[in-house]
């Protein structure tokens, strides 16, 4: 993770202590308002997995006064806070809530909002589930005493009671084929909702037909198991839809609403972004974003340039720099003289960029809509000449039209309706077990297809935050007063510093820090500073590539801390296992080209392109995308644009918000494995998918010709249908069952065991 | 004949009363949790589901 990212996604609760308070800013700005002062706040809690965890979580919470009501989803990872704005006037803040369940040692992250919204057109599926489910089995009931042989009056009462029954449920649960029908062929299309449409309603004008002519065969039980077997299948569809998700609206709210403009006259006015001007001068202070690129006039400070690069070091800038828009003041407050106004500033050109990618995106077809549009009209072929052969060779128009709906009937996609999603809910449940969430289905289908995997470096490969490597080399009297001067400091290594030393003296004296070089210490035993070797030693040393900082008693060197990222768990292991499934890799990174070409040597990636801008990314996306098919894997802003413009992208949960937003996939846990893993499961999706459209395709081959030739009652209808979207539903839940024992569970990311109990 | 008059509206009813019943459970929220439920049977709390 980028060491901004609490200011833009949440952070876990590892995250330094001066990141919190816009990490409250974001969870009050993601909570919903119930009214009345209430508000609610959704925190994905991968760590849970029993009893105990819900108790801790839950009692952690509800001893806080704000909160009015806490509760655990164990299915979901997920704990939802009903909490007030306002406690004896003071503002309630729910960073507190984080580091409440952080501290009984679960990591959390901000649920995106739109994500838990409780979906209307689903509850709306499922009750017409429900009720078409009651109406088959009524009707199947009925359907089987006049199997059995009742007398002929007997099945006149059953069939009209049949009617009854399913006239209702046909009109209920049956408008969501019907409106897509309409839908389809106003606009002169037709979709898999045509024939099923047409089937249903034809099926029961047939029925209801022969019921009043006192006739032997009745349909209404194909008719509504029918309807019940489909709405399953839609329902579990919808279950697996994209959400619309606005990635762009994230990255709005990172640029500033306005900034203090400084006249020539030295007078000073807060306004709006939108009004700065090219050539006007404005004061950023320090903990404030750049609102427009610009031109450091005076002043000094350290720029989180991660917007850009997705890199944590900060960047000293100094006058005559360039500054883009979005990236954070860290330490001290500048001058600027703005060279563009926010339209053309770099944020705009990132959301721009990521406009344009989102539309190629919405241009893969899923699976299920190709197979439709193939499908569809040649069912309906089918069904006419059937009729027109029987025409034909009887000319009895009732027998022929009877013929024509078995074949409706029997052909009507209800395995095919059931053979993609019901795959697709049972890979998405693997997934979430394994930690990797899923935003729709269409991205499984997507990761399947993949030969090659582009990584980012920092946040993606590596944690993304520095760590002192050589803390055995250095005195441990030295180390306590670097760690006492890193105490008043936000900057990463600082914080970094502070984690390794567990507790800290303080450093008696007058401690300043100066931007864009260290810390200073005036002490009775002389000055002490800390930070870049120039700034500490006062004069130029040889740099490695490595981060470092130095610590020097009046100029003299008394430490060098080098600090360096890791790599991710199990970072090596899952590159070598996407090598060994013949996927290519590449890393696509914003820093420098050694430090690049170093992790590419110890992960044995040869491919590697490093210093790339946002749109760089983009475009070495799109030029892998001309001979393959690229997963994206990236945290940053600066990643998003690619994120989208890549076949299919995946973000850790630790990534800014809007990276997680662009990308299809999310992964919880910290190990990389992640990767090979969705990738083996979606392959294993793609590969039950195609087993099953095989296993209905193989279903029709059969039944058609009966029903063709006019074999087709009712009762053969009703177990060749059922036994069908049986053996469909069977096929794909083995890969919940097999996918634990092949060899690959090994691979599985699993819930990292975390202390319990530790406080920061 | 006659058994049917009787035993068809209750069977329907009875069927019907299932249907209410799962209507009523998903509005309710139980379906909400279900790996949670099992736990909570164990929990001295109230153990009611907040919507």
């Amino acid at each position: 993770m980028s060491c901004c990212a609490a200011t833009i996604g949440i952070a876990s609760v590892e995250d330094g202590a001066g990141q919190r308070q816009t990490a409250s800013e974001e969870l009050w700005l993601a909570s919903r308002v119930l009214g009345n002062g209430l508000r609610q706040t959704e925190l994905s809690v991968p760590g849970v997995h029993c009893g105990a965890c819900i108790t801790t979580i839950e009692s952690a919470l509800r001893v806080r006064p704000e909160i009015e009501r806490a509760r655990v989803n164990l299915s979901s990872r997920r704990v939802s806070i009903v909490w007030k704005e306002e406690v004896d006037g003071r503002r309630s803040d729910p960073g507190a809530f984080v580091r409440a369940i952080g501290e009984r040692g679960y990591e959390t992250h901000l649920f995106t909002p739109g994500e838990e919204e409780i979906d209307a057109v689903l509850k709306q599926l499922i009750r017409a589930c429900a009720v078409s489910g009651f109406a088959a089995a009524n009707i199947m009931l009925l359907s089987v005493s006049v199997w059995s042989g009742a007398d002929a009056a007997t099945r006149d009462l059953f069939h009209w009671l049949s009617a009854l029954i399913a006239g209702p449920a046909l009109i209920y649960a049956g408008r969501f084929f019907y409106q897509s029908a309409w839908k389809a062929l106003r606009h002169g299309r037709t979709n898999m909702d045509v024939p099923i449409a047409l089937a249903v309603t034809l099926s029961y004008g047939i029925s209801l037909y022969e019921t009043i002519g006192h006739g032997e065969h009745a349909w209404f039980d194909a008719s509504v198991t029918l309807l019940f077997f489909l709405l399953t299948g839609r329902t579990l569809d919808h279950m697996m839809r994209g959400r619309a998700r606005s990635a762009i609206s994230g990255l709005a709210r990172l640029s500033p609403r306005g900034a203090t403009v400084v006249h020539p006259d030295g007078s000073r006015e807060y306004r709006a972004i939108e009004e700065i001007k090219a050539g006007e001068q404005l004061m950023i202070a320090a903990g404030e974003r750049i609102p427009v690129d610009g031109r450091v006039l005076s002043g000094a400070s350290d720029l989180d340039r991660s917007v850009v690069n997705g890199e944590s070091a900060p960047a000293p800038v100094a006058a005559g720099d360039g500054v883009q828009a979005g990236t954070l003041n860290l330490t001290g407050p500048l001058l600027l003289e703005a060279t563009a106004s926010a339209r053309h500033s770099f944020l705009a050109e990132i959301m721009g960029l990521m406009e344009a990618a989102e539309g190629g995106r919405a241009r893969y077809r899923r699976i299920a809509d190709r197979a439709a549009s193939y499908y569809s009209p040649a069912v309906h072929l089918l069904a006419l000449l059937t009729f027109i052969g029987w025409m034909l060779v009887e000319g009895d128009v009732r027998h022929a039209m009877l013929i024509a709906v078995a074949v409706l009937i029997i052909t009507c996609p209800c395995a095919l309706g059931l053979a993609v999603p019901v795959v697709q809910v049972v890979a998405a449940g693997r997934l979430f077990q394994g930690g990797v969430m899923v935003k729709d289905g269409s991205a499984m289908e997507r990761l399947a297809e993949i030969d090659m995997v582009l990584f980012d470096k920092t946040g993606t490969l590596t944690v993304g935050e520095p760590r002192l490597v050589n803390a055995h080399e250095i005195a441990p009297r030295a180390l306590a007063i670097a760690a006492a001067l890193a105490a008043h400091s936000r900057h990463p290594i600082a914080v970094a510093l502070q984690r390794t030393t567990a507790a800290t003296s303080p450093l008696a004296g007058d401690i300043r820090e100066i931007p864009g070089a260290g810390m200073e210490a005036r002490t009775k035993d002389g000055v002490y500073r800390l930070g870049s070797r120039v700034f500490a030693c006062g004069a130029e040393g040889a740099t490695n590539g490595q981060s470092e900082a130095i610590l020097s008693l009046d100029g003299r060197e008394l430490a060098c801390l080098r600090f360096e990222d890791r790599l991710r768990p199990a970072a090596r292991e899952s590159i070598k296992a996407l090598h060994s499934r013949g996927l290519e890799t590449a890393i696509l990174s914003g820093d420098r080209g050694p430090v690049v070409a170093e992790i590419g040597r110890r992960l044995g990636i040869r491919t590697w392109w490093a210093e790339l801008s946002p749109r760089g990314k983009v475009e070495a996306c799109t030029a892998a995308a001309g001979s393959h098919r690229a997963l994206m894997v990236g945290d940053g802003i600066n990643d998003a644009p690619a994120l989208r413009a890549a076949h299919v992208s995946m973000a850790p949960a630790t990534a800014a918000d809007v990276g997680r937003q662009a990308a299809d996939f999310v992964f919880m846990h910290q190990p990389l494995t992640a990767v090979p893993f969705a990738i083996e499961i979606s392959r294993q999706a793609s590969r039950l998918i195609r087993q099953n459209f095989a296993l209905a395709i193989g279903y029709n081959l059969i039944a058609v010709p009966i029903a063709i030739l006019g074999y087709a009652t009712p009762l053969v209808a009703a177990v060749a249908m059922s036994t069908s979207s049986l053996i469909v539903v069977t096929n794909a839940l083995r890969l919940a069952s097999t996918a634990s024992t092949n060899a690959f569970d090994r691979m599985e990311p699993v819930a990292c065991p975390r202390p319990l109990g530790i406080g920061r | 004949m006659n058994t049917l008059v009787y035993l068809i509206p209750i069977a329907l009813v009875l069927g019907g009363l299932g249907l209410v019943a799962f209507l009523w459970a998903v509005k309710s929220g139980q379906y909400e949790d279900l790996d949670g439920a099992s736990w909570r049977v164990l929990d001295e709390g109230d153990g009611r589901p907040h919507a």
